[in-house]
């Protein structure tokens, strides 16, 4: 086609309509392949809430259960654990809970529903590896000498105390994320769900 | 040729172009003469994909990415892998052809990244050939990472856990990817079986199409040579480059010296020493995954390591955003900038043969920084040198210097006091 001939308009016109159209189809058409690389039902299903009973778990003592594919602490903290949390106070990153890694209702200082008991997710939230318990206070803990008692993760040495808060310059950003969970009974926890439903 | 093989040979390039192939791409591409040691990677680099497609083929008929518990409790993919390695006939050397050919791959790649800085391969006009290599880098690196996951061991689950929490660093749409990524909520049987399927088609076509851009690229342009002059630009009579001879015979026949003197230290490897002392297969790899339970210390195969020492430099929040988003940006911006060197270097001369005393420290001590970093990417971040001087401060210094490298190159290139170049090759 020569330049000075003169372009056929409605030629033109029906080429970008049925472009137009093509493209449209094309991105319907990957709808479904995007769709499943998404979880698929049955591992929504394995992230299902997961109800926990929790009449046996003793003052100082803390049990492991699996939601999602993570563990999910729960520990019965005893007066002296709470207490370190006003010592802890000066020493981490986020005192208030101000970033969002927890439910509006564990936004208190024990970052828990009912103060003694703390549910908190097991995984590190630098890059998810699973801290070990360090209940122990003092040179006992191996931690150091003036160890409150809480968690060290071994990968890259963050720290956290019995509220899952993290320690200043650490690795990790942000505080133990505290997943919803609700009371649906005194003993009884229902981790994955909210406690406002 | 005798008449009747003519006869076959012009009944072919009738229907398809054979011959002129040939020739375009063999025996009439006319390669600078003085190509030397450096130029040995890219051939290298085409064999060693070769050798990876092959072995990965008889691989995958015996490997199963299953992440469920056969009734000994073992992860089905994990003794997949220990079936081939004990009862496949010939399956623990096809295995360790493959397991080794990943680390000699990213070898013969950094040192043909190398010889293309050393030389100023990237320069006009063959910035395309090198933003092509720049992206046969990220699939490798991609390939390589979703290989990994594939003997669901301890490390290939938990290296997963971590590189894919990197996505979640991403503001607004981060943790949202890196469930798409997963296909779960946790690195699962969904994850291994996508990366399997990654691993052995998706990525592998786009490699292979990227290299033959690459390649292609290079055949329309030409090779550049250690002295970095046009052969192009002096013609002889015929047409051809004066400095040029034809790649084939002379330097097929001189990467045939390549591939003998690669094979021999490769088999030694293979045979001897497939492990390559924990950093080609790392230990930990050796115990099945175990969601609830980390392994004491978590470090990428040694391919990754400088741009994982990229990552970790990043401590500081910076404009709202945690410190981990910018250790993603680090790392990733790490292998993106390579692609830019076309247009960051400002010198007249393209080779390191004349070019200036700035560049030539600069670039010795980007060399030895990129080696540190891969070293301390490999340690936990508490490492110290000699048990005195802390690992962390020099990553954050190297790191840092990695990208000045790069970001003041304009400045400096142009300022270098460079030799004159010749006219023609030097020999």
């Amino acid at each position: 086609m020569s330049v000075d001939q003169k372009m056929d308009g409605s030629r033109r016109q029906l080429l970008l309509v049925t472009s137009a159209a093509g493209g449209v189809a094309v991105a319907a058409a990957a709808v479904p392949f995007v769709a499943s690389l998404t979880p698929s039902e049955r591992a929504k299903a394995a992230g299902a809430p997961v109800e926990v009973d929790i009449s046996k778990l003793a003052p100082g003592q803390m049990m492991t259960v699996e939601w999602r594919g993570k563990p999910v602490w729960i520990i019965n903290r005893t007066k002296e654990m709470l207490d370190s949390l006003k010592k802890t106070e000066g020493e981490v990153s986020d005192p208030n809970s101000e970033k969002p890694m927890q439910p509006e209702y564990a936004k208190n200082e024990g970052r828990s529903i009912k103060p003694e008991i703390l549910v908190a997710v097991g995984i590190c939230t630098h890059l998810g590896c699973s801290p070990s318990d360090k209940f122990k206070t003092g040179a006992e803990s191996g931690v150091s000498n003036d160890w409150p008692g809480g968690f060290l993760c071994p990968c890259h040495g963050s720290t956290f105390d019995m509220a899952g808060r993290v320690y200043k310059n650490k690795p990790a950003p942000d505080n133990l994320e505290i997943p919803p969970h609700k009371y649906v009974a005194d003993t009884k926890i229902l981790i994955g769900e909210d406690g406002k439903a | 040729m005798t008449t009747k093989a003519q006869a076959v040979m012009d009944w072919i390039d009738a229907r398809f172009p054979l011959t002129s192939t040939y020739k375009a791409h063999l025996s009439e591409y006319y390669a600078p003469k003085n190509f030397n040691f450096w130029y040995f990677f890219g051939s290298l680099a085409l064999l060693v994909l070769v050798l990876q497609i092959v072995t990965g083929i008889f691989l995958v008929m015996h490997y199963k990415p299953d992440a469920s518990l056969n009734a000994s409790g073992v992860p089905v993919a994990f003794a997949s892998v220990e079936y081939i390695m004990r009862d496949v006939p010939g399956g623990w050397i096809i295995r360790y052809l493959h397991s080794t050919g990943a680390s000699a791959f990213f070898v013969v790649v950094y040192l043909h990244m190398f010889r293309g800085i050393l030389y100023g391969s990237y320069r006009k006009p063959r910035e395309l050939i090198w933003i092509f290599g720049t992206l046969i880098f990220l699939a490798l690196m991609a390939e390589a990472f979703m290989g990994y996951l594939l003997p669901w061991g301890q490390m290939s689950f938990w290296g997963a856990q971590v590189i894919v929490n990197l996505f979640s660093a991403i503001p607004v749409i981060g943790p949202d990817l890196s469930v798409v990524i997963r296909g779960d909520f946790v690195v699962s049987d969904a994850t291994l079986n996508r990366f399997f399927s990654f691993h052995v088609i998706a990525v592998p076509l786009v490699l292979i199409g990227l290299v033959a851009a690459h390649i292609v690229a290079l055949h329309e342009v030409g090779s550049n040579n250690p002295d970095g002059v046009e052969i192009k630009k002096k013609k002889g009579p015929d047409g051809h480059p004066l400095d040029g001879i034809p790649f084939h015979p002379y330097y097929t026949v001189k990467d045939i010296v390549g591939v003998v003197g690669f094979l021999i230290v490769f088999s030694f490897i293979v045979f001897f020493a497939p492990e390559g002392g924990g950093y080609f297969l790392e230990y930990n790899n050796f115990i099945p995954a175990d969601p609830l339970k980390t392994p004491p210390h978590i470090a990428p195969v040694w391919y990754f390591t400088p741009f994982y020492s990229l990552l970790r430099a990043m401590v500081w929040p910076l404009f709202g955003l945690d410190a981990k988003f910018w250790g993603v940006v680090a790392m990733g911006g790490g292998v993106v900038i390579i692609a830019f060197l076309p247009w960051l270097d400002r010198s007249p001369a393209k080779s390191i043969r004349y070019r200036g005393p700035i560049f030539k420290t600069l670039l010795t001590i980007f060399i030895i920084g990129f080696a540190i970093l891969g070293f301390l990417g490999t340690k936990p971040p508490s490492y110290a040198f000699f048990g005195v001087i802390p690992g962390a401060p020099v990553a954050q210094l190297f790191s840092l210097y990695y990208f000045l490298f790069f970001l003041t190159m304009p400045v400096w290139s142009k300022i270098d006091k460079c030799k004159p170049v010749p006219d023609r090759v030097t020999g």
